[in-house]
């Protein structure tokens, strides 16, 4: 611990801020423009530093942690290559407004602009993807620059914030001093709801007859989970939420309607062209969710709670807007709510109807293996409680169907951005930061690829992350839609004649690896992982190769017209 | 339609790239932009003229207001303000064109900044309109060179 006052170089000054920051874990990589940083970090024993194996896996790992816990995630690289590495996962971050600072070494001030080994303008390539980001050029600047980046990443809609740091301000002596109160004059985010506002949308639910929550991440990442179980259960209101928002309402409980959009449920892609009221908390209208924006929720009056004041009106015109925190729109929401309820049984009685009409289903064979139902299995053998982490594709969209989620923090995948090689790093991530629930990963045979270095940040760190690997030797998602749109042509898309022996690979990096081919070996396989701890566990199952997430809204057509399977793909409902 | 948006920002580097670059990566029209100190030499007055419909105005100045660099967004399109652009110009000069150049910048109230044997230049200020008025009058005599400064507004009375 230092003290303000104290005299201290740039590197002391970084890892005094983060202590102040409570920052307990930093994942990241060494390098040339890092070596004074790397020299302090060698005698620092409350901070724990994450070797990684790629700085990507840096960037997801902390992204997981951060979605996991609901704290900043912290990244350390170095200049150039380092910098321009974590672009992918920068960008992840930013899409799902994710809680992330990312320092990058920088070579020395008077070289930059000279091409110098190992310099990129990483401020400039990120200024589009983070939430905001700097350049040091003053030792006396760097407390109040880290001060700030973990004040912009954590206020208002969380995101990434980067803060590049030249290699001579960090060696540089300076008297430390920390800044107690932050204050940016150009970023002020209303927090508090308009309270007109919410007595207006109060009165609307309350006069509803077919109301219905679309719930995003928002009310995941304002911790709104509780505000938002009391108003649908007391005021009988179904909830679906989109893929970031899952866990934010119980999976398991009859109000829940599972995701909706292009791959969520039948029930509640009708309820949502079906309702009176649309209540969007924390939710952006996404593309995937909506399907084609001008038949989306026609009937309904729509409210639309979201702290960042650009996502209102952005893709679906809404009737009321209330920008403001969730946890403080849903709040204020049940003070205003009277104590007469409007009866919404017809409402529940229509949804159970089209549920009944396609529910989610799939059929066993016994000597054959399908996603779906390793998704399942692992949920009843996790009693749904476990925080699931994917990658991205057709498991992805099975995990949201078949995994019931039973609480927020609970799924962590890579929404906006669709990162294939997000999930294991955000696993190992997360695992770090959840240590009394099983941190498991879905992931598919190509996205595992894509950062399979990390098995050894894994390995090395003994991290209990249960990785369950669906193999059908394909991209999958990318060939159903092969299949369906594109006459068939699998064009580079069956990687089974390339893909390695899985379990030979997690063995080499020393990995506890097993292997199932059939719904017996499956459910004997999970039990094993669940139960071994003492590091990673991998299990590959070979699952069907053909198979195809349903229901599935194409591209560009409204959320009514569900494919419903492939044997008749002309059923639209 | 035209809007004119006046928006008082840090005076940092990278200020002008961050707005210029939102604008491309969201697809927004940039007619014009000119930034420069204000009072404050911690602040600087960008006047951006953007084109777009009653959602992409909306959504211009929300996304404005949600760069962390910029302190004020203003629309000027429908409150009372002043808009002025400055326009240098070089033209040919001969025996036989010259009386009416003259005339000409009489007109529009230029100002003569050089002259040569064959060239002359001027300087005419003016909306955005009467500079594009300006340009089209004197094109048929022989355009060299000629630069915009881009508007720049500012709110009119108290405020």
């Amino acid at each position: 611990m230092h003290a303000p006052g104290e005299k201290l170089n740039g590197s002391e000054i970084f890892f005094e801020c983060l202590r102040r920051e409570n920052v307990a874990y930093i994942f990241g990589y060494p390098g040339g423009a890092l070596l004074k940083v790397y020299e302090t970090l060698y005698d620092i024993k409350d901070i724990k530093h994450i070797l990684v194996r790629h700085e990507q896996g840096a960037t997801h790992m902390a992204e997981g942690y951060a979605r996991a816990t609901g704290k900043p995630g912290v990244v350390l690289v170095t200049s150039g290559p380092g910098a321009t590495n974590t672009v992918t996962g920068i960008t992840n971050a930013y899409m799902d407004s994710s809680p992330m600072v990312i320092f990058t070494g920088q070579v020395p001030s008077s070289l930059i602009g000279n091409d110098a080994f190992q310099e990129a303008d990483i401020v400039g390539i990120t200024r589009p993807i983070t939430k905001h980001n700097f350049l040091v050029k003053d030792v006396r600047e760097l407390a109040l620059t880290i001060r700030k980046a973990f004040y912009l990443a954590t206020n208002g809609r969380p995101g990434p914030v980067l803060v590049d740091m030249p290699k001579d301000v960090l060696n540089a002596v300076c008297t430390f001093e920390w800044p107690e109160t932050v204050e940016i004059r150009g970023f002020k985010p209303t927090v508090k709801c308009h309270q007109n506002q919410v007595e207006k949308a109060a009165h609307l639910i309350a006069r509803s007859k077919k109301p219905l929550l679309y719930i995003g991440g928002g009310v995941i990442s304002s911790d709104a989970s509780e505000e938002l179980k009391r108003l649908a259960i007391e005021q009988n209101i179904p909830v679906t939420m989109t893929l970031q928002g899952l866990g934010a309402f119980p999976g398991d409980h009859p109000l829940s309607m599972g995701m909706l959009g292009m791959h969520g449920t039948f029930w509640a892609n009708q309820a949502v062209n079906n309702c009176d009221l649309l209540i969007a908390v924390g939710a952006r209208f996404d593309d995937r969710v909506t399907g084609k924006t001008d038949t989306f929720a026609t009937q309904a009056y729509k409210i639309h709670n979201d702290i960042d004041p650009t996502n209102v009106d952005k893709n679906v015109k809404v009737d009321l807007p209330v920008v403001g925190d969730a946890k403080h729109f849903l709040a204020a929401i049940l003070k205003e709510m009277p104590e007469e309820k409007t009866d919404r049984s017809e409402w529940l009685a229509d949804i159970r109807a089209w549920q009944k009409q396609c529910p989610l289903t799939y059929t066993n064979e016994s000597d054959s293996l399908k996603t779906e139902y390793v998704i399942d299995e692992v949920c009843r053998q996790t009693g749904g409680d476990a925080v699931v982490t994917t990658d991205v594709g057709q498991h992805q969209m099975w995990t949201s169907q078949y995994y019931r989620f039973r609480k927020p923090r609970s799924i962590i995948t890579s929404g906006g951005l669709g990162t294939m090689g997000y999930g294991l790093p955000a696993a190992i991530g997360a695992a770090f930061g959840v240590t009394d629930r099983p941190v498991v990963l879905f992931c598919g045979d190509g996205g595992f690829m894509m950062n399979v270095q990390e098995l050894v940040t894994a390995v090395y760190y003994k991290i209990p992350v249960k990785i369950f690997l669906l193999n059908n030797s394909f991209l999958g998602m990318v060939r159903q839609w092969q299949e369906l749109f594109h006459q068939e042509k699998y064009s580079f898309t069956d990687l089974g004649d390339s893909n390695p022996d899985f379990v030979k690979v997690a063995e080499a990096f020393g990995c506890r690896a097993m292997r199932a081919e059939n719904p017996d070996e499956a459910k004997k396989a999970i039990s094993e992982a669940l139960a071994w701890n003492e590091g990673p566990v991998f299990v590959e199952f070979k699952v069907i190769k053909k198979d195809m997430v349903f229901p599935m809204v194409p591209a560009g057509a409204s959320i009514s017209d569900m494919l419903l399977d492939r044997l008749n793909p002309k059923t639209m409902v | 339609m035209k809007h004119i948006i006046s928006v008082l920002v840090e005076n940092k580097f990278g200020t002008l790239n961050r707005v210029a670059s939102m604008f491309s990566a969201r697809g927004f029209n940039l007619a014009s932009i000119s930034i420069g100190e204000t009072e404050d030499p911690e602040i600087s007055r960008m006047t951006i003229v953007t084109r777009g419909d009653d959602q992409i105005i909306s959504q211009v100045l929300k996304q404005l207001n949600r760069l962390i660099d910029t302190i004020k967004v203003t629309d000027l399109t429908k409150q009372p303000h002043v808009e002025r652009e400055l326009l240098l110009m070089t033209m040919k000069l001969s025996r036989t064109t010259q009386h009416e150049i003259f005339e000409l910048i009489n007109v529009f109230k230029g100002k003569v900044v050089d002259i040569k044997q064959k060239s002359i230049t001027i300087e005419v200020i003016g909306s955005p309109d009467k500079i594009n008025t300006t340009i089209d009058i004197f094109r048929p005599y022989g355009i060299r060179e000629l630069a915009r400064s881009g508007a720049v507004a500012i709110h009119r009375g108290e405020s």
